[in-house]
């Protein structure tokens, strides 16, 4: 057993309203430069859809995540070593910028430059590419936002198998989650694997997934290599970027942008230990059903003795291992069982999990055609089918959803009872195996939901890791080159070079409606 | 005159595009790693590049290797092994000629790409845009000497650019002599070659050095870095 330590992080879709701050807010921070307009490394998908970049899901096409082989072992998807590096000249598992969208910008300057004409000046859309003149914007990063766009086209969802899904598309059965999606920050990263330079690394004291900014040499297998599709190839600098689940923050003690500025609430940051020697047993089990329980199994208690022992021998610091013991995520994944890990079967062994969302029941059911269980809905009858939610989160196996959705609707009727009655419905909690403190200390976390529940982050040990001294007068956080950004800003004899980038209203001549 | 500018072409300039080349790519290794890549635009438009990129690098690893060894290998070493200038010639022709097409069909490919793509062309620097050019240039005429080689099969004339290049790498001072007579298309192959080595560390070339065929031999496929190992 070798214990480490990994901040792991839990989604609850139930609470989930679709409001993007958490892309917005990541976006400002990280990727408003030339290059990333259109990454996107948190982005929320309206599901049922083809999501962001078109068809992300679909591994047939994209060749994303992990293979078991008929020896029992893994490889990447896209091929092992060999066949990987004979991709590196002209990649064909990678998507191109149209399958995210192509960047655009308004010309809002002609509003304002425009002479007088009889139709009112409008700001027409411009590529931020190749700064011409787009005539039709035909995709976007949230192109499918609330149900948008025909059923035919969305339902290519990937997430339909084995869903009867023609009749989700009339309007009265139709249905509609959020997904939230940012890097999952894999204990078993495809993107890592693929590398070729080895640029891209799993930090051991926090699992934080990053890229080298100066080692990577922009081969690109890594875009391929990831299935959830969230590492993007900047095609200014030419290096890949991907989310750092805001690590600055995190080595503070700080939640992640996406998840400090979440207005439902939904996110949670928290401490999940796990055994690093049987990550690759885990990830290679041969039914794709049992990877969920596989992760599970690799998952240690804090509050092992055993545990605890060899963790401090491993080195995880003190804190840690009281912030595990305090872990909303390990509530959530081991105790309450209410969180999974999105699309086990990729074999990446996600770290960012989601709590699945309950949704009105059928108007069948209601209409009297459908069985309640004492108070509570079959969750077989909610509206959006299990079958959907299994393919999503357990690879397809629903046993684990429905008991998840039936303890959630368990903590709903318990605290009715509780607050409304004045009774302790212990036949509730029992019905869902939990204990009444279990259900108080769910509705706690789960709907209270309070900062200080929601991220327990310990600091980053720093007088472990580096010498403060020769950190002196350093740049902190930087795109590599030290404190260079790689480019000089006069020429060789000192005087200021011309400026080679312009935006695209630069090349707007004055009162030109086009 | 004639022979002071060979001797400044081929006796002298060798040596500065070589030392441009090896200090200039450890300066912007060490100086700016960040702008060290190999700057592909794949993301922004496949059509073109599937095939042409495909067919240029396999084109022109060929052709690199086929240069080495055919330039840099020992002539002892060919006569040795029973191989006669005669056939190492024809060798060179048939196998530098088809690689030779093939680079060439693929680099049209790329450099129409790259200059009539609104989205390529936008993002492409300067130097993207020259270090192409010079490529496409230098596999013209690299197939343009074919057609002069053709006249000699013997391999005599090749067995002078094997004596010079042996030459320069050590360190004679008359090198350049054995040039002296070639065909002017070789001349302008062999100065547009030292122009490439010269403008190398300027260019994405550089992510020659970074071919990644040490992945091949990393142990597993997992990397973790521990900040306590660092200390």
């Amino acid at each position: 057993m070798k214990v480490r330590a990994q901040i792991g992080k839990v989604l609850n879709l139930d609470k989930c309203i679709g409001c993007h701050t958490c892309s917005v807010t990541c976006k400002n921070v990280w990727t408003s430069r030339e290059g990333m307009e259109y990454a996107w490394f948190n982005n929320v998908e309206t599901k049922p859809g083809i999501g962001f970049p078109k068809d992300w899901e679909n591994q047939k096409r994209w060749n994303g995540g992990w293979e078991r082989q008929r020896n029992g072992r893994i490889r990447p998807k896209m091929g092992g070593k060999w066949r990987l590096l004979a991709k590196i000249f002209a990649n064909p598992d990678m998507p191109e910028i149209d399958d995210y969208y192509e960047p655009f910008t308004f010309d809002y300057e002609h509003l304002q430059k425009s002479p007088e004409m009889k139709a009112m000046p409008t700001a027409r859309p411009r590529s931020l590419v190749s700064g011409e003149r787009m005539e039709k914007i035909e995709w976007g990063p949230n192109w499918e936002e609330i149900l948008g766009g025909e059923f035919s086209k969305r339902s290519k969802d990937y997430n339909f198998e084995g869903v009867e899904k023609e009749m989700y598309g009339e309007f009265e059965n139709t249905f509609m989650m959020y997904l939230p999606r940012l890097c999952e920050h894999c204990l078993n990263p495809t993107c890592v694997a693929a590398c070729p330079s080895g640029s891209i690394y799993k930090r051991e004291e926090d699992g934080i997934v990053l890229i080298d900014q100066e080692k990577c040499r922009g081969w690109r297998m890594c875009v391929s290599g990831c299935p959830y599709k969230k590492i993007y190839y900047n095609w200014d600098s030419g290096k890949s970027e991907k989310c750092t689940f805001c690590y600055p923050r995190i080595e503070v003690g700080q939640p992640t942008v996406c998840s400090e500025t979440c207005v439902g609430r939904i996110r949670y940051l928290g401490v999940m230990l796990y055994d690093a020697d049987r990550i690759e047993e885990a990830a290679s089990v041969e039914d794709e059903q049992d990877l969920y329980q596989a992760q599970l199994d690799i998952f240690l208690d804090p509050n092992d003795p055993d545990v605890i022992a060899q963790a401090r021998k491993d080195g995880v610091p003190e804190a840690w291992l009281e912030s595990a013991r305090k872990s909303p995520v390990y509530k959530m994944a081991m105790e309450w069982k209410v969180a999974f890990p999105l699309h086990p079967e990729y074999r990446t062994l996600p770290m960012v999990w989601y709590v699945p969302p309950l949704s009105p029941i059928n108007s069948a059911a209601s209409a009297g055609k459908m069985a309640f269980k004492d108070d509570m809905p079959d969750v077989r009858s909610l509206r959006i089918p299990l079958r959907y939610l299994a393919n999503l989160l357990t690879a397809g196996e629903e046993e684990p959803i429905a008991l998840c959705l039936e303890r959630m609707m368990a903590m709903r009727s318990y605290m009715r009872a509780k607050t409304v009655d004045g009774v302790i419905a212990t036949d509730v909690a029992e019905r869902v195996n939990l204990t009444p403190e279990q259900i108080d200390e769910m509705y706690h976390i789960m709907a209270i939901a309070n900062y200080e529940d929601r991220f327990v982050i310990p600091t980053t040990h720093r007088e472990e890791a580096e010498d403060a001294f020769e950190e002196r007068g350093s740049c902190g956080f930087s795109f590599g080159n030290g404190c260079s950004g790689g480019s000089t800003e006069t020429n060789m004899f000192g005087t200021p070079k011309k400026k080679k980038v312009q935006s695209p209203s630069a090349f707007l001549t004055e009162g030109d409606p086009s | 005159m004639a022979e002071f500018l060979n001797h400044l072409v081929f006796g002298i300039y060798p040596y500065i595009a070589l030392a441009v080349l090896a200090i200039g790519s450890i300066i912007r290794y060490d100086r700016e790693p960040y702008s060290w890549k190999s700057g592909s635009s794949q993301l922004l438009r496949r059509k073109q590049l599937m095939v042409g990129s495909l067919c240029f690098h396999l084109g022109v690893l060929i052709i690199f290797f086929g240069h080495l060894g055919g330039l840099l290998t020992p002539i002892e070493l060919f006569d040795a092994m029973g191989i006669s200038h005669g056939a190492k010639q024809t060798l060179a022709i048939v196998v530098g000629g088809i690689a030779g097409i093939f680079a060439f069909f693929g680099a049209t490919l790329l450099l129409h790409r790259r200059l009539f793509d609104p989205r390529i062309r936008r993002s492409s620097s300067f130097s993207d845009i020259a270090i192409l050019l010079l490529l496409w240039l230098q596999l013209v005429l690299g197939l343009a000497t074919i057609f002069v080689s053709l006249d000699h099969l013997d391999g005599h004339e090749m067995v002078k650019f094997m004596s010079w290049a042996r030459g320069i790498f050590t360190f004679q001072a008359d090198a350049s002599s054995y040039v002296m007579d070639v065909h002017p298309i070789f001349k302008a192959h062999l100065f547009l070659g030292l122009t490439i080595f010269l403008v190398f560390p300027f260019t994405r070339l550089v992510h020659m050095f970074s071919a990644p065929v040490r992945y091949i031999w990393r142990s597993g496929y997992q990397i973790v870095r521990s900040k306590k190992a660092a200390l």
